[in-house]
């Protein structure tokens, strides 16, 4: 049997404000098997965000084990954990968060920076990201000349370029018309069956989370029994 | 695309702010060089100062005199080649808003022992010949409209009464830094006066000048001098000509002070002119330094984003500076040029500008670069959820 990508083990998690606790996980057991596409779904401030920065290695848990890709990430530093979220991780955000100042091919190519990929393997990468999600035609833009959608799209090709074992979506259509948002689920969908990416989706809209094989529901902290 | 294009393009993101930013770097990295250069111009006479002559004058004061009869004493001293002498004259054309200088000297051997005034040969003979004749530099001339032949009455005030000189010569400086604005006429033309006049007067001057050898004799020739009229009644001090032109520099020390430290401020508004732009662009660009790493980014490379941007602009400013620092200094010159003769920016005064700028750009960068990587993730998403 084949260890699980994700594992989280008696996870819990608080922030401190000023001397004031806010506990917002806990004790999370929750594994998700190599190849799967798990929506977690919960109203806001069930800790959904929360769950996903812990697996994703940009937050850490108060107490308990993230391991994730065969790591324990809280035995990794801060650089070793940069260095581990470039290769294993690709991030979905709902508001996109694409630079501006740059192309929508050169917002794919800004994580392939940190590899020692030539330019032209770069260039061959980016293009093929982008034909994934459909905008090899729009390489030239600027997210400014982009339609929610398209930003979406290319998104999520910056978060597939340095192909990662996991893809993790914060509410990916929260910001997007119901004809986008369902292009983008049918698109991670198409990634998770096509290119066998394990993906995990926050969300709180049901028909986002339609496309899901597995649902997790998280309330107030606390994962419902699957 | 390379970081190098990321830095570019965050910095010209908003073209107003790194406009205007870049434009107050390049006026206080122009002011910073033009107020050096006059600084360093404040000391072109020191630096116009002949290694092979010395000074010799009263060791209590210059304001007290010196009596003629020294001038064969010291020429028979070992090592020197030449004496001369001057005197401070003091007055007046016409009105004292017309201040230039007026030396009497010793007209059969000052300019030899000047060689960087250069007067024409008839012209020095048309003034050896002549009494109450008088050689002006170029630059007075040309301010006041004076032709040789000019007849020019100053009205004395060290020496008083009215005093009637023909200018028979204009010299000009063999190098730039040689001033051109002084009136030179004949120590005997007032001398003669003195002795009718003001007989204890007569037969006293301000200094003498000695031309030695060998200039790496300079302090024992100074002591064999000042040793030959030790318990006299005018005791001198010899020193170098440098050391004397330094001396009435000093006089101007606190001025020199002033502009020093304005120059200072100027570094410290320019810094923090970037250093405000520098932590707008770090408050604006939380949230992306935060995505950047979140995509794998590493705090030295988040660094280099904030560092290659403020030295970008830093950079952009200071050359900006610089080029215009040349035309200013050509406007400046066209003012002071009859002051100072050498307004001229020196290549290590541009070096300065430049590593200014450079350091501005890097002290600049520290505390937006400490928020941007300090910042964690999750608070730079401003996700909880």
């Amino acid at each position: 049997m084949t260890e699980p990508l994700v594992q989280l083990k008696s996870v819990d998690k608080s922030y401190w404000r000023d001397s004031l606790e806010i506990p917002v996980l806990h004790n999370i057991n929750f594994e998700v098997p190599e190849g799967e596409f798990l929506g977690l779904m919960g109203p806001s401030g069930s800790g959904k965000t929360t769950l996903l920065n812990l697996i994703a290695g940009i937050d850490r848990p108060s107490s308990g084990r993230v391991v994730v890709c065969g790591e324990d990430l809280s035995r990794l530093s801060e650089g070793a954990l940069a260095r581990w979220r470039s290769r294993n991780i690709g991030f979905v955000f709902q508001l996109y968060n694409l630079m501006p100042v740059l192309t929508a091919f050169e917002n794919v190519e800004l994580p392939l920076l940190l590899t020692k990929l030539n330019r032209s393997e770069r260039r061959r990468q980016v293009e093929t990201a982008l034909s994934i999600v459909g905008l090899a035609d729009r390489m030239k833009h600027y997210p400014s000349q982009l339609s929610g959608g398209q930003e979406q799209r290319v998104a999520i090709a910056r978060a597939i370029v340095t192909d990662p074992n996991l893809l993790l979506a914060d509410e990916p259509t929260g910001d997007l018309d119901k004809q986008s948002a369902k292009e983008i689920m049918e698109l991670l969908s198409r990634l998770n069956k096509e290119f066998n990416k394990t993906i995990i989706v926050v969300t709180h809209d049901p028909r986002a989370a339609e496309k899901a094989r597995i649902i997790r529901h998280l309330d107030k902290g606390e994962l419902e029994a699957a | 695309m390379r970081i190098a294009k990321l830095i570019r393009k965050n910095a010209t993101r908003r073209p107003l702010r790194t406009a205007l930013t870049v434009l107050g770097l390049a006026i206080a990295v122009m002011a910073f060089v033009i107020i050096r250069t006059t600084v360093h111009a404040w000391y072109s006479d020191v630096e116009a100062s002949s290694p092979n002559r010395l000074v010799t004058r009263n060791a209590v004061s210059m304001v007290f005199p010196l009596p003629l009869s020294y001038k064969e004493k010291i020429a028979k001293v070992d090592g020197v080649t030449g004496v001369s002498y001057g005197q401070w004259f003091g007055g007046i054309y016409v009105d004292p808003k017309n201040f230039f200088v007026q030396f009497a000297i010793d007209q059969t051997t000052f300019f030899d022992l000047y060689p960087e005034y250069i007067v024409p040969p008839d012209q020095l003979e048309a003034f050896l010949a002549e009494r109450n004749a008088a050689i002006v530099g170029r630059k007075l001339a040309d301010r006041f409209g004076w032709s040789v032949g000019d007849a020019v009455r100053l009205t004395g005030t060290i020496y008083p009464g009215d005093w009637d000189f023909i200018i028979r010569g204009i010299y000009t400086g063999a190098k730039e830094n040689t001033q051109e604005v002084a009136w030179f006429f004949r120590f005997d033309y007032i001398d003669e006066r003195m002795r009718i006049e003001a007989p204890p007067r007569a037969g006293k001057l301000g200094w003498y000048i000695v031309r030695i050898a060998d200039p790496s004799q300079a302090a024992a020739i100074s002591r064999n001098i000042d040793s030959l009229f030790e318990n006299s009644l005018a005791e001198t001090l010899t020193e170098t000509e440098e050391a004397f032109n330094l001396g009435f520099v000093a006089m101007g020390s606190s001025i020199i002070f002033g502009l020093n430290i304005i120059s200072i401020l100027v570094i410290g508004i320019i810094f923090l002119v970037l250093t405000n732009t520098m932590a707008m662009t770090a408050r604006e660009r939380v949230s992306e330094y935060a995505i950047m790493k979140t995509l794998g980014f590493r705090p030295f490379q988040i660094s280099s984003l904030v560092f290659g941007e403020s030295l970008f602009i830093a950079a952009l400013g200071g050359a900006f500076g610089l080029a215009i620092a040349l035309p200013v200094r050509k406007l400046v010159a066209v003012v002071i040029d009859y002051y100072v003769p050498a307004f001229k920016i020196e290549p290590v005064t541009f070096v300065l500008g430049a590593l200014a700028s450079i350091l501005v750009g890097l002290l600049a960068a520290i505390f937006p670069t400490v928020k941007a990587v300090r910042t964690p993730i999750v608070d730079g998403l401003r996700i909880i959820d």
